[in-house]
């Protein structure tokens, strides 16, 4: 899968589960700060990613993920 | 020849512990609190023991029973008084009840499991069981701990079980992954420790998987059930599950803002409540969902009524 079409689901989940549109879903975007979105919500988010792309990010994976585009790059990276 | 729940009771200690008194001593704050967890305000002492014995002669009470109409008591605890004897022979001695008595734990599952015993017990000839749900947790959870503290209090919930002519019980999963203890444990004489986000993740997953099993013995969908009585552990993940079982929230019994989570006291405390509010009709179908430390998890769909 290229990278556009993976951010391209990768972005349809977080507009599904944080409740933010289309634009604010951009690589800087910071999930405390962009998209008031605290660790559960992110936890979510990872759930509804793991479903999307049959992936399994660990928790301890998440440490210092705080922004989109680091969230992307953890799961384009599990993509085979 | 079947079961069903004839009745509930409820107990709660005297004590109100707010998110405010919290924040009076931790880094905490009562909005951090309620927006992630849902918890408002919880109750803090008394025994397992003793709220044991008063959840359960409320539900004696509410149906006019005595102790001589129990055949069996079954405990659910967590947090079990001393090591010897079990809880349970306290609790049987303190109400009356004749015939046998146990203490079960499956930690936040617990309760859930030990309606699923009873139902197995009644095949084995017994008429008439109380199932209570009681726990201590404060006396386990470091009151310093701020990402512990406002979640684990005290309480106890009842139900009578009972030989009927009809089946209520429908549908039933429970399950176990022992693999799963470094995420949430307390060691004797120790605190709770738990990864908060990893049993966040777990719990919905658990709790779908098993509910959709106990709906799929029953024969139901989701549609199909008037109440869902979750563990009340975070009001977050009950959110999860509302939408991933589409089960909506107004068919959903939440004591959790008054009570934290008390573990195997948490479900039959919401149901009471539940049914207090008038939230309970003969024919409904019900869906008890729970989850805990090991990780168990436990689901049953019964007929109410």
């Amino acid at each position: 899968m290229d990278r556009d079409e993976a951010f391209e689901r990768f972005s349809d989940c977080a507009i599904k589960v944080l409740g933010v549109t289309k634009d604010q879903v951009k690589p800087e975007a910071s999930f405390a700060g962009d998209l008031d979105a605290d660790s559960l919500d992110l936890v979510e988010l990872i759930m509804a990613l793991e479903d999307e792309f049959s992936i399994t990010v660990p928790e301890s994976e998440l440490e210092g993920v705080d922004t989109i585009g680091k969230a992307f790059d953890l799961v384009y990276g599990k993509l085979g | 020849m079947g079961a069903r729940i004839a009745g509930y009771g409820a107990a709660l200690p005297e004590k109100v512990v707010t998110n405010e008194d919290f924040a009076a001593y931790l880094d905490t704050s009562d909005d951090w609190i309620t927006e992630r967890t849902g918890i408002r305000q919880r109750r803090f002492g008394g025994t397992t023991g003793s709220l044991a014995v008063a959840a359960g002669r409320d539900a004696m009470n509410r149906l006019g029973l005595t102790g001589d109409d129990i055949d069996f008591v079954i405990l659910s605890t967590t947090t079990p008084d001393q090591t010897v004897p079990a809880t349970s022979a306290d609790v049987s001695n303190e109400l009356g009840t004749r015939g046998a008595a146990m203490d079960i734990n499956a930690a936040c599952a617990g309760f859930v499991y030990a309606l699923v015993v009873a139902r197995g017990l009644i095949d084995m000839g017994m008429n008439r069981i109380l199932v209570i749900g009681s726990d201590t947790l404060s006396r386990i959870t470091d009151q310093n701990d701020r990402s512990t503290a406002v979640l684990f209090a005290d309480g106890a919930g009842a139900v009578v079980v009972e030989r009927s002519d009809e089946e209520s019980f429908l549908g039933w999963d429970l399950g176990v992954d022992g693999s799963a203890r470094p995420i949430l444990y307390c060691d004797h004489g120790g605190y709770m420790y738990m990864e908060g986000r990893e049993v966040f993740k777990r719990a919905v997953r658990v709790m779908i998987e098993s509910s959709q099993k106990a709906l799929k013995q029953a024969g139901v969908t989701g549609d199909g059930i008037a109440l869902l009585v979750p563990h009340q552990a975070n009001l977050r993940i009950i959110e999860a599950a509302n939408q991933r079982l589409g089960i909506e929230r107004d068919r959903t019994a939440i004591v959790l803002d008054r009570t934290g989570n008390t573990s195997s006291a948490s479900i039959p405390l919401a149901l009471a409540d539940a049914g207090d509010a008038g939230r309970l009709k003969n024919g409904d179908l019900v869906l008890f969902t729970g989850f805990g430390a090991g990780m168990t998890w436990a689901s049953l769909v019964v007929r109410w009524g």
